[in-house]
């Protein structure tokens, strides 16, 4: 996807530049652009970690302590997964993401017929707490915290997870959890979806519910700008729809007498880099000031902490290319830097070879040392926001400010986020978005190196890259595991725990704490989506044109 | 085009994956290019997809497959199209397809490939083939 239109006169200079949130750049800027904008320091910058925290979160930023690395990862079998995961954690990762293959996703297990050929292909198989204590075995689930890309349904692997840590020693209070729990982004994007938008937002709420009177240390929903942006929607759209996302689960959740001062703070998000530089670095410092603006003045959050835009800002997929894939180890250093420029607290990088696949453990370690260089080589933890106070920065940043508060006042025109996303308003335009862009690149009017006619490179679109390769015994392990599980665990305990999840599924009790009891009870991802799938319905997807 | 009716095409999403933007603006380019396009919606089982195929009377199915499944799903797609008599209808599959494989997927009757990275054009060029 190109990132901003550039318009040249007949010699080939830029006449004009506008970015993909719809902001036009003047070829210079000035104090009268600030002057003219009503700039001041306290009131749009402030300090570092003064609110509004467009500068950054903490005082010190950096300096105190250098991002946090999350490559996203998991295939095959848990057994397989678990090595990766130590391998990252001995080379200096300090958290995990981790990566379910898409049967779990969408809470079938590994031997249900729609699972063929799927079974650890994208992430790994899990299907029981069995599969979950070999996966994190010998993993200090005290000290590590681990990102969860599940959403359809992440209540039963967030429940999973404490089950992990109690057999394993730990006890709930101490884990760290971010699941990333955003099922309405999934019903633009990515579409790892099962139930309809009422119930899918009934198990946020739930989960919430739950972190926030069980799991102290985790954090119950990860705000998914981030695939959002990848299905077309400009980086403004991104911000605004992942906050009017956050509006409908915090309207959810207060409607259980719970005020938004103790939960918002648990919130994270998860941001998209790809793109034009300049535009995400003005993305990232307006939308911290504007979630700690809009958490102050609409839901009257007063500690200062929980007004924090905590989250990872990292990934950009779809700025790399299929087309001479090692260019994409140099894009996505420039992503990186852009997203350090930008005061990141946490991060992860896309590996070259995933517009193929699955990342092999070499590029994967490209990515960690890439991220690594920023830090530690390069000289972005010498002062905190090296770019305030630059008259272009500050000027698009009041400018991003002012298209994602318009991005945002449309959904509320629409009648708010579940509404848009019901009745697709939403994703009809997001696709048709991603079919204009997709025409632009096509005909040359966004440039994208290696795609257009002037750099295609025909010795480069012969290059072999190596590629993580999917493995048939994987399934066979996993059908075989299962069956094994089926025969030797506790049927009375399974048909009785996955009853009481039923009952609480059908009647309003959170059904948090009956999902750890089923996965103590080993009951599989399948037979707990189950009860939900019969308790609530599928979805049916609104026509998207 | 040179049929005087519009050519009706299916573009459906087989499997779990729910990654549609390819299929969706894929959808919008024929439908630019003149093509009638039904689009089936995520999470589709082969039975659904030529159940609609059949209800639709479409011309084409086109696959959109990302998950690297597509050898074994257009095998069995092809085999359903023969059992229930769908002579007269092309399967295409776009998606991440490697090109290793191309050959091997027209062999088992598959028209037209279209992997990532095949041009709007590229694909209507290739469709309208088909029909000529």
């Amino acid at each position: 996807m190109g990132v901003a239109k550039y318009i040249k006169d007949e010699r080939g200079a830029i006449k004009e530049v506008i970015y993909q949130s719809g902001i036009k750049v003047k070829p210079a800027y000035g104090p009268e652009d600030l002057e003219k904008a009503g700039f001041t320091y306290e009131k749009d910058l402030g300090a570092p970690g003064e609110y509004p925290f467009t500068r950054s979160l903490h005082p010190q930023s950096y300096r105190s302590r250098a991002w946090t690395t999350r490559q996203y990862t998991g295939f095959g079998t848990p057994e397989e997964t678990n090595e990766r995961f130590k391998l990252m954690i001995a080379n200096g990762q300090n958290g995990l993401n981790v990566a379910f293959d898409l049967p779990t996703q969408m809470g079938y297990d590994s031997d249900h017929p729609l699972a063929e050929g799927e079974v650890g292909r994208v992430g790994m198989a899990i299907d029981s707490l069995k599969d979950f204590e070999t996966a994190f075995a010998g993993i200090p689930l005290d000290r590590i915290g681990s990102g969860l890309t599940i959403n359809a349904v992440a209540t039963i692997m967030m429940a999973m997870y404490q089950a992990v840590a109690e057999k394993l020693g730990y006890s709930k209070t101490q884990i760290s959890t971010t699941p990333q729990n955003d099922i309405l982004k999934e019903m633009i994007g990515r579409g790892a979806w099962i139930f309809p938008v009422e119930h899918g937002v009934r198990l946020v709420g739930d989960s919430i519910e739950y972190a926030v009177k069980e799991l102290p240390k985790s954090n119950p929903v990860s705000l998914c700008g981030y695939h959002i942006r990848e299905s077309g929607a400009t980086p403004a759209q991104e911000i605004a729809y992942a906050f009017e996302i956050a509006k409908a689960y915090i309207d959810n959740v207060t409607q259980r007498g719970i005020k938004p001062e103790d939960f918002v703070g648990r919130f994270s998000f998860n941001f998209n880099v790809y793109g034009n530089l300049w535009e995400q670095i003005a993305k990232f410092r307006a939308a911290r000031k504007l979630w700690a603006k809009m958490l102050k003045n609409e839901y009257g959050v007063t500690e200062k902490k929980k007004l924090f835009l905590r989250g990872l800002f990292g990934g950009g997929g779809s700025g790399l290319t299929k087309e001479q894939p090692e260019n994409n180890i140099m894009r996505g250093a420039y992503y990186a830097l852009g997203a350090a420029l930008s005061g990141a607290q946490t991060t992860a990088l896309c590996s070259f070879d995933e517009a193929y696949t699955i990342p092999t453990p070499r590029s994967a370690l490209l990515s960690l040392r890439t991220l690594e260089m920023l830090m530690d080589e390069v000289g972005l933890r010498d002062t905190v926001d090296p770019l305030a106070g630059s008259y272009f920065i500050e000027s698009l940043t009041l400018e991003m400010e002012e298209k994602i508060l318009e991005e945002m006042k449309e959904v509320q025109k629409w009648g708010g986020m579940v509404k848009s996303i019901s009745n697709g308003f939403i994703q009809r335009k997001v696709s048709r978005q991603a079919y204009e862009f997709e025409k632009g690149l096509q005909s040359g009017e966004y440039k994208k190196v290696g795609l257009n006619p002037e750099s295609k490179d025909a010795m480069a679109e012969k290059t072999d890259v190596e590629l993580h390769e999917y493995n048939e015994e994987w399934a066979i392990k996993s059908k075989a595991n299962l069956k094994e599980l089926r025969a030797t665990r506790n049927d009375k305990e399974v048909t009785s725990s996955l009853k009481a999840l039923e009952k609480a599924a059908k009647g309003s009790d959170n059904v948090m704490p009956h999902l750890v009891k089923c996965c103590h009870a080993y009951a599989t991802v399948g037979e707990m989506a189950g009860v939900f799938r019969d308790a609530f319905g599928e979805w049916d997807e609104p026509e998207f044109y | 085009m040179e049929t005087k009716n519009k050519i009706r095409v299916l573009i459906a999403k087989p499997g779990l994956d729910g990654h549609d933007k390819g299929a969706k603006i894929v959808a919008l380019a024929l439908r630019d290019a003149g093509y009638e396009v039904i689009y089936s919606g995520l999470h589709q089982t082969l039975d659904q997809i030529m159940q609609t195929a059949i209800q639709e009377a479409v011309d084409v199915i086109g696959l959109s497959i990302m998950s690297g499944a597509h050898l074994p799903i257009c095998e069995k797609l092809i085999n359903m199209m023969k059992e229930q008599g769908l002579f007269d209808v092309y399967l295409t599959v776009g998606g991440v397809i490697p090109h290793q494989d191309i050959p091997r997927l027209k062999e088992m009757g598959v028209a037209e490939v279209f992997p990532g990275g095949t041009s709007f054009e590229g694909i209507t060029t290739g469709m309208n083939k088909l029909f000529k």
